[in-house]
């Protein structure tokens, strides 16, 4: 079980925490300007890359905050924990 | 008896009694099971799973892959090593003949868990370990030392000597030093068999299981330690590893260290006439101590040449020494154990050496394998040894070392300078070595030579592996099953690979071997689950009501973690009866509920509006403090997530219900949006599910009882209309009163806070009593609401289904410019006409109650049943007994649902197909003329 660094709690165990996808998938603007297949795209079309991703985690047993971390999916390892709205920080061994 | 004086760290002074196989024999405190028996000369315990052929005792611990027994007394657990059973008084065990018994009672023991943190947790109490161990501790750090003996120390023996004292006194002097320091936790009897990620270690404490029948009640049998450690220190040894030779299953052949064990640590003389097949030195030292304790001992060495310090020593004893010697084959007495070894030349030894030799023992010797799998768990490297003839720990893995015998180091020196480094304690230089000869079989019949004892897997089945196809080691061990075992090839699965390598013409590192995976050992269900068993299990949720619930013999259903009344039945009723009563009460007099479940969310802040707005498909914002709205809530793809209603309690301040199931995902699929897109929004959130009892009063008596109890109520319909809420008091107590009605029926949601819920519920039935009130359970709020056509998320609904698929297209604001979910209605595959609607479905027969789930399929034009595949239309999502339609109804989603109105379909029920009318989905008062009384 690993530990996630919560940005406001420090470490905590992994069950402590919530997997919430893609991270700077951003809402879109205005919706209804986009066409169905831009829209197709934002709903339901995520990367899935083998290496460092950006991801929404959320500390739901913990602080209940949302946060954005950098995880190398060949690992599992988190390279990096940020706020929202913060740029994507570059990782050692990133391709950021 | 085989038990010799001046051996062995067992304390003769007391007896124990026991029982195998119905004989009772004798034992000492120190013994394990194994011992106990091999000291009475029983050397057959059980029989294998697929042969049936005798099996023994093969090893003095862990890495024995066949002495299985089957325990009674003090507890039945099935499928336990003899050599790990410590004895106790009053033990009952039998061998396993083929496989073990679960028990058919109920195991009483407690087991527990406890969570460590640690600087360093050194795993392995062997002189690597201890030094590890007594080196952070020297440090000031917080250390944690695990071993799954009785005692630390190890393999070392007697005669070994660390810093000018015997080794077992250098031993205790280290454990006595650990036991100074504060932040040393030192356990012994303690498995570490899982490493996870970030230093953490899984570890089994077995705290009374060697107390037999006098472990005290009140302490947890095992312990399951959960370990966060910044650094990992793996000393966990190294396992002696046999060679596959004809008929190697043998009872009587055991592991040379094994014999040797049984001892220096437990007096038991293992046979009288021994024979040694080895390939390296260790097993000299086994030789030459069985030797000094009276066996006649035969040791033959695969290698030509022999190491000259222990060849002199066994020669010294009585041994004679047979170098290129190979064993080939054995052979057996009636009873199946060893009477007689044959042997043969090494390659490029004596071609004299064929001959065969009495003996009623044979240790082997294919030399050792680091206990590397804790280094494994983690995805550690490992890479093959040739001087070792195994896999041992390569490359890093952060946070993690291993040292000792696990890494390979197998000499006492060595070991010592990983664990302490300069501050490594002086021995004695050790004699020189001569290279293991790495042999994993010798020549024989393959279909004879046993590779996984535990398993009855042969050389045979390897190639018959290899012939069908395998190429990998892990294909090869599912295939033929080897390691699949109580072992899980701790002793099997070396020589399974390098057999296979060879077989193959590859060598051994080229190949590869098995990922090592937790638990390390067998570890018991009980001990895992702890103290989260039975009513422990999960957390169990009750209202402030439950104790009337079940004075009042309330049938509760699991709502998630809440327990919720049912139905309530009367003596001699049966579900469909109670419900039948419960609703007729509803729809004619009156009937109350306890829907404190509900989730509730507050919300708080100057944008509270604007932020539901957002999240709900209809406004929020436009509705009038003192009024109630009924809101969806859907995802981004259109999907409804949740439904409820929604209080405005005053200009910035809202109170939202959910589902009582969707409670914790609806607070975080809002705090989501709130913190992550939204961020700017004032807005506060809050769970208030349990703060707030909340009871559904329905039907045409309600107000007549409202007006009853709560005096101060101005009830009439035009003070207190459909959709709004008022506030009063009850003897001073706040209470809120909403027409909200989940039923049709003029229904009044009477909430108070959490702590006055019993009192008000109990104050709502004695007042109703001349009215006929009564008390209803969550299947007649579900009949209620089905009759009228109300979906329930997660019921009637499944992720695919939108707000207009519900007939709801009226929740659906078009004012909003935006709103979760809204562009997703725009989509064409949101708007085919062939989505599944939400319709009633009457049974023709108006007698049979189609079942959840059914499928409905559309019959041909001529009026049958197609050929596959049958053209499915959809499925019943709910289904119930109508009190007032008098008839069975259903609830279902169909394909173009509302243009088939009227139209007959099929479900297939019961092995024939029953007829079924679309309808509309509301039926009971379809035009809403009940809902003000
Ligand atoms: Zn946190």
């Amino acid at each position: 079980m690993q530990l996630i660094d919560c940005p406001w709690c420090g470490p905590r165990e992994e069950l402590e925490f919530h997997y919430g996808g893609q991270a700077h998938v951003s809402y879109p603007p205005d919706p209804q300007a986009l066409t169905d297949e831009q829209w197709g795209h934002f709903v339901f079309f995520r990367d899935n890359p083998k290496g460092p991703f950006p991801e929404r985690w959320v500390h739901g047993a913990g602080c209940r905050r949302w946060f954005n971390a950098v995880r190398d999916t060949r690992t599992h390892e988190f390279l990096a924990v940020y706020p929202i709205g913060a740029a994507r920080p570059g990782v050692p061994g990133g391709d950021a | 008896m085989n038990r010799v004086d001046g051996y062995g760290r067992i304390d003769r002074s007391r007896t124990l009694r026991f029982t195998f196989d119905g004989t009772v024999y004798t034992g000492h405190p120190g013994d394990t099971l194994a011992s106990a028996l091999l000291a009475h000369g029983v050397r057959v315990v059980g029989s294998s799973i697929k042969l049936g052929r005798p099996r023994g005792i093969t090893a003095a611990w862990n890495d024995d892959a066949t002495g299985l027994v089957q325990i009674e007394e003090p507890f039945p657990e099935p499928m336990l090593l003899a050599s790990t059973v410590e004895l106790t008084d009053g033990l009952v065990a039998g061998g396993v003949n083929g496989q073990g018994r679960l028990a058919t009672v109920a195991d009483t023991a407690r087991y527990d868990r406890r969570h460590t943190h640690c600087d360093t947790l050194v795993v392995g109490a062997g002189p690597a370990g201890l030094l590890a161990a007594r080196t952070a501790a020297r440090r000031g750090e917080r250390v944690v030392l695990v071993d799954d003996r009785r005692e630390a120390g190890g393999s070392l023996a007697p005669t070994d000597r660390i810093d000018g004292r015997a080794a077992h006194r250098f031993v205790a002097d280290v454990v006595a030093e650990l036991a100074g320091y504060t932040d040393v936790l030192h356990l012994q009897r303690t498995t570490a068999f899982g490493h996870y990620d970030d230093g953490f270690v899984l570890a089994l404490q077995r705290r009374t299981d060697h107390l037999g029948s006098d472990a005290p009640g009140h302490l947890s049998r095992q312990r399951v330690h959960r370990i966060r450690a910044r650094r990992t220190v793996v000393a966990a040894g190294a396992h002696e590893r046999p060679v596959a030779f004809a008929d190697n299953d043998r009872p009587g052949i055991m592991l040379a260290s094994a014999g040797r064990e049984y001892l220096l640590r437990y007096g038991v003389l293992v046979g009288r006439e021994v024979a040694v097949f080895t390939t390296d030195d260790a097993a000299y030292a086994a030789a030459a101590d069985l030797a000094g304790a009276g066996a006649r001992v035969t040791l033959f060495d695969a290698r030509t040449t022999t190491p000259a310090h222990w060849t002199r020593a066994c020669t010294d004893t009585g041994v004679t020494v047979r170098a290129g010697t190979v064993v080939t084959g054995t052979e057996a007495g009636p009873d199946g154990a060893v009477t007689a070894v044959r042997t043969g030349p090494a390659p490029g030894g004596d071609p004299a050496g064929g001959t065969t030799t009495p003996c009623d023992t044979l240790l082997v010797s294919g030399g050792w394998t680091p206990a590397a799998h804790l280094f494994s768990h983690i995805r550690g490297t490992l890479v093959f040894d040739d001087a070792l003839g195994a896999f041992r720990p390569g490359g890093a893995v952060a946070g993690t070392e291993v040292i000792g015998a696990a890494n390979g180091t197998l000499d006492l020196a060595g070991c010592l300078a990983e664990g302490a480094g300069a501050q490594a304690p002086s021995v004695a230089p050790e004699p020189e070595r001569v290279p293991t000869l790495v042999t994993w079989w010798t020549p024989g019949d393959p279909a004879r030579q046993f590779v996984d004892l535990a398993r009855d897997a042969t050389v045979a089945d390897i190639t018959r592996a290899l012939d069908a196809g395998m190429r990998s080691v892990e294909h090869v061990k599912r295939y033929t099953t080897i390691g699949t075992a109580h072992d899980q090839g701790r002793t099997s699965g070396m020589i399974a690979a390098g057999i296979t390598a060879e077989l193959l013409g590859r060598s051994a590192g080229d190949l590869g071997t098995t990922t090592f995976r937790p638990p390390y050992v067998p570890v018991a269900f009980g001990a895992l689950a702890g103290r989260e068993r039975g009513d422990l299990f999960d957390p169990v949720r009750t209202t402030a009501v439950h104790p009337w619930h079940v004075a009042h013999g309330a049938v509760f259903e699991d709502v998630g973690q809440w327990k919720r009344p049912r139905y309530f039945p009367r003596p001699g009723e049966d579900m469909d009866t109670a419900v039948l009563r419960e609703c007729a009460a509803a729809r004619r007099d009156v009937a109350i509920m306890d829907g404190s479940t509900l989730g509730k969310i507050d919300v708080q802040g100057p944008d509270a509006g604007e932020f539901l707005d957002r999240v709900y498909t209809n406004m929020m914002s436009s509705l009038r403090v003192g009024r109630v709205r009924y809101g969806v809530m859907c995802g981004n793809d259109g999907m409804v997530g949740d439904d409820g209603t929604v209080l405005r309690l005053a200009e910035d301040h809202y109170l939202l219900t959910t589902t009582t199931g969707g409670a914790a995902t609806v607070l975080g699929h809002l705090e989501d949006w709130l913190q992550t897109e939204w961020p700017h929004l004032r807005v506060h959130l809050t769970s208030v599910t349990e703060h707030w009892a909340v009871f559904p009063v329905v039907g045409p008596r309600s107000r007549e009882l409202l007006r009853q109890v709560f005096p101060d109520l101005d009830a009439s319909n035009d003070a207190f209309g459909f959709m709004s809420w008022q506030d009063t008091a009850l003897d001073g107590v706040p209470v809120r009163l909403a027409r909200i009605s989940f039923s049709g029926e003029l229904a009044y949601e009477v909430n108070v806070d959490s702590r006055y819920g019993l009192a008000l519920w109990e104050r709502l039935v004695a007042a109703g009593a001349h009215l006929g009130i009564t008390p209803y359970g969550t299947e007649t709020m579900h009949v209620l609401r089905a009759e009228k056509g109300f979906p329930i998320i997660g019921q009637d609904t499944d992720g695919t289904v939108t707000p207009h698929d519900l007939g709801m297209s009226w929740v659906v604001s078009a004012k909003k410019d935006d709103f979760v979910g809204k562009r997703s209605f725009a989509r064409p595959e949101n708007n085919d006409p062939q989505r599944k609607h939400l319709v009633g479905l009457l049974p023709t027969d108006a007698a049979t109650r189609l079942p959840e789930g059914a499928q409905i399929v559309e019959f041909a034009a001529d009026g049958t049943l197609p050929p596959p595949p049958v053209p499915m239309l959809g499925h019943i999502t709910s289904s119930y007994l109508s009190a007032e339609l008098d008839r069975p109804f259903a609830l279902a989603l169909v394909k173009g649902g509302r243009a088939r109105i009227g139209e007959v379909v099929h479900v297939p029920h019961e092995g024939s197909l029953v007829a079924a009318e679309i309808t509309g989905h509301v039926l009971v008062d379809p035009e809403g003329a009940r809902r003000d009384g």
